[in-house]
Formats: structure tokens, sequence, C-alpha cells
């Protein structure tokens, strides 16, 4: 059941503060349709990243949406996030042919080398770890996605070196900034 | 002379964007004339990237094109005309290695995958696409004269479940209504099957005609495509194949000139819930609430989205449909078995050598598809199971490999054909540890509205993960298998009814293992963590220190040039000195 995923999410109250009126035309757009619920949802974690407790209150303000529907869809789907995230979301698959294929190494030796558990972000905030059901790509197995892009046919170590080659660009980026 | 570049998902993540980004640099830097293209996965995982060239003598397929290979094959083929042979993995000319990867495939739901490029509407048309919608309106063939086509080809509904596909749809046309919808499930749940995928990538608009048929033939006005959220590039190509049908006409009103025919389809995104995969809880989702499903009847050919006749079918289903008009229920009929007609897809995973898409006429047997198509098992290691139908599925042992595939032989194992996955297993793999990874899965996907789903398969996971520590007990393989055909018989929907599946299987075919788990605590094959141990063989370790750097926990111990030990009750079996040992110093048992 999907009740310790609701666990995890009330333990971090914590959240940032959010320009709201960037979901003012998502509102507008499906404010009167019928099923809107998902794709408001989804649309304002495109927006944030999550949905943030205000976000929903919003909502629940200025669609005929309640508040207790909102929250019920969104704890019901493995999609819909409640807790900030990192700006890079690896999610690690763990379908049966990466089973196989020992994809629980990977997952291991990430929590290991970026010191959070599964489902935790990094204390930077630059890494969400995540694992999903199946992402298709059983032929190239164990594989993980980070973005868009997907590394296939991974070992724990070279899982480790992708993200902290992700990490040295950042940090690099953020010196041409600066 | 054409050069096309397979970019689908799985081709993208072996690297294929950036074969394609050198080609293209080549040819811009040489000034070579040629036409670069892109198509979507033509089945070949395991050879990804695959680059295509069509020159005057005909095509030639190359594998595994890396940005150096890249390079090569320009240089070599495009710019002085000659094959690098070694490197062809298909061709027609001549003989190649990855041959019999093909020989038995009969392509009609993947008909274009890895042939078209998906993002363009002319190149489906010039390769029969919409022809048989055009079939329909030119002959004015009657929905009642379709839907009988449909039940004539024999075609049973590819997700999973089997049902006749004209039947289903001749309920849906008896409801009388004037809204009624189509859906196509594209909410492919199941881990370790991706063919949905593929042929959402590779082929849309074959999707799309289909469902235009199903609308003409059962009378609906309104189509969904419900498609996982994971599935990015799916997406993308859907919604650009929905606005070139629109643009053409074929969907809009008077579709073909048509009176009175009036259908258009949209994308919905899937949020992920295993559960939506189920009819009934597809449709909760559709109208954006909780996915859980509710009781049939009505079904929803009666009663469905917006408590309106609905039907739905799958994606491989959808795309047999304009072939089948095209070329008449007669031709597809040809394929398989008495009850299982036609051609299914399987897509092959795990410890298998040519792990990829495949399209086989039922009726052929799993040891050929893994063992002709699929090139047997690497490394030289022994057969052990395939693993059908994902989590509602079974496993079925090397020792029923000649088993056929068709609904009602594969059903006979405890199994279901699924939708089409087959994950292969090895004597590495450990029976226990796959069905207590499945109910892993089932447990957290239920979505809690049958006691039996909920709580039964909790129950049954801690029984299993208590086996896979060692701390099984004698009366736990009875407790097994009671709540399992507990919860199959009280439980609402599919996931229910089928979660103990992987466990029944299991225990069915390799119950020893089971008790070698419980009354021996060993694991045969050294899987499960708390039943090995590894150890150092003094005659064999150089004293490296290479295991005693590498150790996370600095449970190993050791002079340099001294054999060195591990400490047992430090270790966590990570297995990391194991992998790093040059020496095949360290054993696992």
């Amino acid at each position: 059941m999907r009740i310790a995923r609701v666990r995890n999410e009330k333990e971090n109250l914590q959240q940032d503060v959010v320009d709201l009126s960037l979901i003012d035309d998502l509102i507008k757009k499906y404010k009167d349709k019928k099923g809107n619920m998902i794709p408001l949802l989804q649309g304002t974690q495109v927006t944030y990243g999550y949905i943030p407790r205000v976000a929903f209150e919003k909502l629940a303000a200025e669609t005929s949406l309640e508040m207790s529907d909102m929250y019920g869809v969104a704890t019901f789907y493995a999609q819909f996030r409640l807790n900030p995230v990192g700006k890079h979301i690896i999610k690690v698959c763990h379908g049966t042919a990466c089973h196989v294929q020992n994809s629980s190494k990977i997952t291991e030796s990430l929590e290991e080398a970026l010191k959070v558990v599964d489902g935790e972000t990094t204390e930077d905030r630059l890494f969400t770890l995540e694992s999903v059901a199946c992402l298709g790509c059983c032929s190239l197995a164990p594989v993980m996605m980070i973005g868009d892009n997907t590394y296939a046919k991974l070992t724990g170590a070279e899982a480790v070196k992708i993200v902290k080659n992700i990490r040295i660009q950042e940090q690099e980026n953020k010196k041409v900034v600066a | 002379m054409k050069v096309i570049v397979g970019l689908g998902s799985c081709g993208i993540a072996a690297g294929a964007g950036k074969t394609y980004q050198k080609i293209l640099q080549l040819q811009q830097v040489e000034h070579a004339d040629f036409e670069l293209k892109k198509t979507s996965c033509i089945g070949m995982c395991f050879r990804e990237p695959l680059v295509e060239i069509i020159d005057e003598n005909g095509s030639y397929i190359y594998g595994n094109v890396d940005e150096s290979r890249a390079v090569e094959v320009f240089e070599k083929h495009i710019v002085n005309h000659e094959p690098i042979r070694e490197y062809v993995v298909k061709t027609d000319l001549f003989k190649t290695e990855d041959n019999n990867f093909f020989d038995d495939q009969v392509k009609i739901a993947l008909r274009h995958c890895g042939y078209i490029d998906p993002e363009s509407i002319e190149e489906y048309e010039v390769n029969e696409g919409y022809e048989a919608i055009k079939k329909i309106a030119d002959e004015e063939m009657k929905p009642e004269i379709v839907i009988e086509n449909i039940i004539k080809s024999g075609l049973r509904g590819r997700g999973g479940g089997g049902f006749p596909t004209g039947m289903k749809w001749r309920f849906a046309r008896n409801s009388i209504s004037k809204e009624k919808y189509i859906i196509c499930n594209a909410d492919e749940g199941d881990p370790g099957a991706f063919m949905d995928r593929s042929l959402l990538e590779g082929d849309p608009h074959a999707v799309l005609e289909g469902m235009i048929i199903g609308a003409y033939a059962i009378g609906a006005n309104g189509g969904v495509i419900y498609c996982r959220a994971e599935y990015p590039l799916a997406i993308k190509r859907l919604n650009i194949a929905i606005e070139q049908a629109r643009d053409r006409g074929y969907l809009g009103d008077h579709i073909m000139g048509i009176e009175g025919f009036c259908f258009d389809i949209y994308v919905k995104e899937g949020a992920g819930a295993f559960v939506c995969g189920e009819e009934t809880a597809l449709i909760a989702s559709v109208e954006g609430e909780r996915g859980m499903p509710r009781k049939r009847p009505p079904f929803p050919a009666v009663s469905g989205l917006w408590k309106k006749p609905t039907n739905i079918n799958n994606v491989e289903t959808w795309s047999n449909i304009p072939w089948i008009i095209t070329h008449g229920p007669e031709a597809y009929a040809k394929y398989g078995t008495e009850k299982s007609k036609g051609t299914k897809v399987f897509a092959l995973a795990g410890k298998i050598n040519h792990s990829g898409l495949v399209e086989v006429p039922m009726g052929i047997t799993i040891r050929d598809i893994i063992f002709k198509l699929g090139g047997g098992i690497p490394n030289g290691k022994k057969f052990k199971a395939v693993q059908l139908g994902g989590p509602s599925g079974g496993c079925i042992p090397e020792y029923l490999a000649d088993t056929i595939v068709d609904y009602d032989s594969v059903n006979a194992t405890g199994a279901i054909m699924g939708s089409g996955g087959m994950v292969v297993m090895d004597e590495s793999t450990c029976m226990v540890d796959v069905a207590k990874f499945f109910l892993n899965f089932t447990q957290d996907e239920s979505c809690g509205k049958c006691t039996f789903c909920r709580i039964g398969t909790k129950r049954m996971l801690e029984i299993l993960e208590r086996i896979t520590k060692g701390k099984g007990e004698e009366s736990d393989i009875g407790k097994l298998e009671e709540l399992a055909y507990q919860i199959k018989d009280n439980s609402l929907c599919g996931l229910g009814q089928t979660a103990p599946n992987p466990v029944l299987t299991t225990l069915k075919y390799f119950r020893d293992e089971y008790t070698a788990h419980i009354t021996e605590k060993k694991c045969p094959a050294k899987v499960c963590k708390n039943l090995i141990t590894y150890t150092i063989l003094a005659e064999k370790c150089t004293g490296c220190t290479v295991c005693a750097k590498k150790c996370p926990v600095n449970c190993i111990s050791g002079d340099r040039k001294q054999p060195h030990l591990i400490d047992q009750s430090l270790c966590i079996k990570c297995g990391e000195c194991f992998s790093r040992c040059k020496f095949d110093a360290i054993t696992l048992s």
C-alpha cells in the first residue's frame, strides 16, 4: 500500500516560499474542464518540481476541487511529490530485467556516494535519489535516468562516476556565474 | 543514398543521439550527398545504436555504431561505397551472424517500426498508411462488417486478458448512446515489458488509425490515449501524429467523407500507478480520480468513461487493426494456433544474449524464442526459467520450455501471456528472491480497496522476507499457499487476483529452493545476502590489499603480501571485494 510514501512526506514539512502567480494560466486553462484534477496537479508539479502546500490551497480556493480529494489523488500516484526535490532527479530502474541484472547494487552505491537513502534529496539540493518501477529500457538493463538522459548497462561504480561528473559540472557552472 | 539512424528511447540510451550528430557533422564538413533520416526501434536492442544505409545495391543495417564506428562507416561505405561486412547486422544481400534474430519473425504490429520516420505522416501514408480507413470509406463497409472482420481474424486482446477484440467491439456497438468513447491503454506498467513504448515511438499513426477504425465500428466520438508519463518520447510523437492526422482530415468531422463520422483523440498522461492498467481503474484515472477499480458489471462497454459506453484496447491490439482490414482477416488468421491467431510481440530481457523486441507467430515454442531468436544465455550459464506476464504472471521452468506460446498453453503452466514481457533467468537467479521482488511490487501497487489484496500481499511479503533472511519456518510454505488462494478468491480486480501467481508458480516448479532456504538456510543461487559468506582463499591471496582498501566497512585485515582475512561479524556482503579481486582468491558460499 501507499502508506509508507505518505508517511515519508509528512516527516519533512519545511517548504520554500513560492511564486503562486506562476500557475495562474494553468488554472485558467483547466478551471471548468471535467476530469481536471490530475492535469492541474501535474502542471503544478512541472512548475515547482513538487506540489507546495500553498499551491493546494490556491487550487482549492480558485477551482471547485476539494483539498481532501486533491490530497487523496496526490498521494495515490507515484508521480506526485509533496516536498521540494533536487535539481537533478536520479531515477534508478528497479524493473524485473534490471532487478535480475543487480540494480539494487546501483541504488546502494549511489546511496553511499550521495549520503542519502532512497527517496531523499542531498543537502545541497542537487540530487534526489528515486527508485522507479520500469523505464522501459529493459534490454539495456540495468539503467538509470537523470533528467531526459538514460544511462544504460551500468555498474555501481559507473553510476557514481556519472553523478560525480554532474556535480563537478554544476560547480564549474557556479564559478562561471560567480 | 539514404542514411537512417535508429532513435528510439533505447537507441538514445545507447548513444544514438551522438552517432546522429557525428554523421550530421561529417556530412556538413565533407559535403557528402545523402539523405540523413531518423527512425525508431527495429527491435535489435542488443546492437544499438543502429544505422541503416540504403545504397544502389540495397539496405545494410550496421550495429554498435558509436562515434568512432560512425566515422569508419562514413568513410568506407558512404564516401567510398565499400560496405564493411563485419559490422553489418542485417541485410538482404548476404547472411550475417545475427540473421537468425529475424528468421522466424513475422512483423505485423511492428511492421513499420525501425523503417519509417515516426514523425512523418507522409512516410506512414506511402507504406499502406490510412489505407484501411480509406478502404472502409471507398467500399462503404458497414460498421457491422468491420466488426465481423475483426472477429473472423481471431484477434484477441494483446494487453494480457486475451478477450476476443471483435466481441468486445460488438458489446460496445450494441450499447445505445449518443456519446461513446474509445480508449487506448498505453499504461504499460509491467516491469520488463516495453513493446508498447516501442510501438508508440516507432509507429504512432498505426495506433491512431486502429482507434479511428474502432471508433467507426462502435460509433464512438471521443478517443483517449492513456500513456505513462515515464514515456516522454512516446507522448511527444503521439501528439505530433495527432496534429498531422487532424490536418489531413483523418481526425475531425466527417472523416474520409463518411457522413456523421466525427472523432477526435487526445493524449492523457498517466500519473504512475500499476493498477491503472485495469480498465475500470484506468477510467477513474482519466476522470481525474484515484485510480481504483470498481465492480463489474456494468462493464465499460455499457457504462465506462463519464458513464458512457467505452471500449478499451491496448496499443498492440490497436496497431494490428489497420493491417487486418487492409489485408483481410484470413491473412491474419493464417498465422497462429487454433485458438490464438496472428502474431505476438515479446520483449526479451534479462539473462539473454539478444535482448530486444521480437514479433513471432503464435504457436512458436518458448525454447525457439530464447535460443534461436534470443541467441541463448550469456557467459555459458545454464537457462533456468523464463518469467512471462510480469507481476501477474509466473515463471516457466526450463523443462517446460517446449510449451508453445498461445493464451491457453501458457495459462496451463500457471503463468499468463500478459503483455509479452519475457525476462530470462539463469542459474545465478534466486527464484525466492524473484517471487519476493514481484510481491514487493504488487503490495506497493495495491490500491488498498480490497482487504485481502491490501493486507494479504503484505503478509506474504513478510513471510518471503523472513525466508530470504534465513529465518523461515517449516510452516511458511503452507501459509504462503493459503494466503495466495485467499487473495486470488477475494480481490475485485486483476491485480489482486493475479498477484500471488509469481509465488505460486515458483512454489510449484522450484519448491526445493524454498526448502533449501528454510531448512538448510542456504540460497542455492547465492543471491540472498543473509545466506551467503565471502571468504578469502589463503593459497590464492597475494596480499595486494585491493580488497581491504575497497571494503566499505573495513572488515578485511592483513599485512601487505600476506593472506588477508574477512571479519564475518562485520561483513555487510556487498560483494565489493569479490568483484575487485583479480586473483579469484575470494569465494562465495
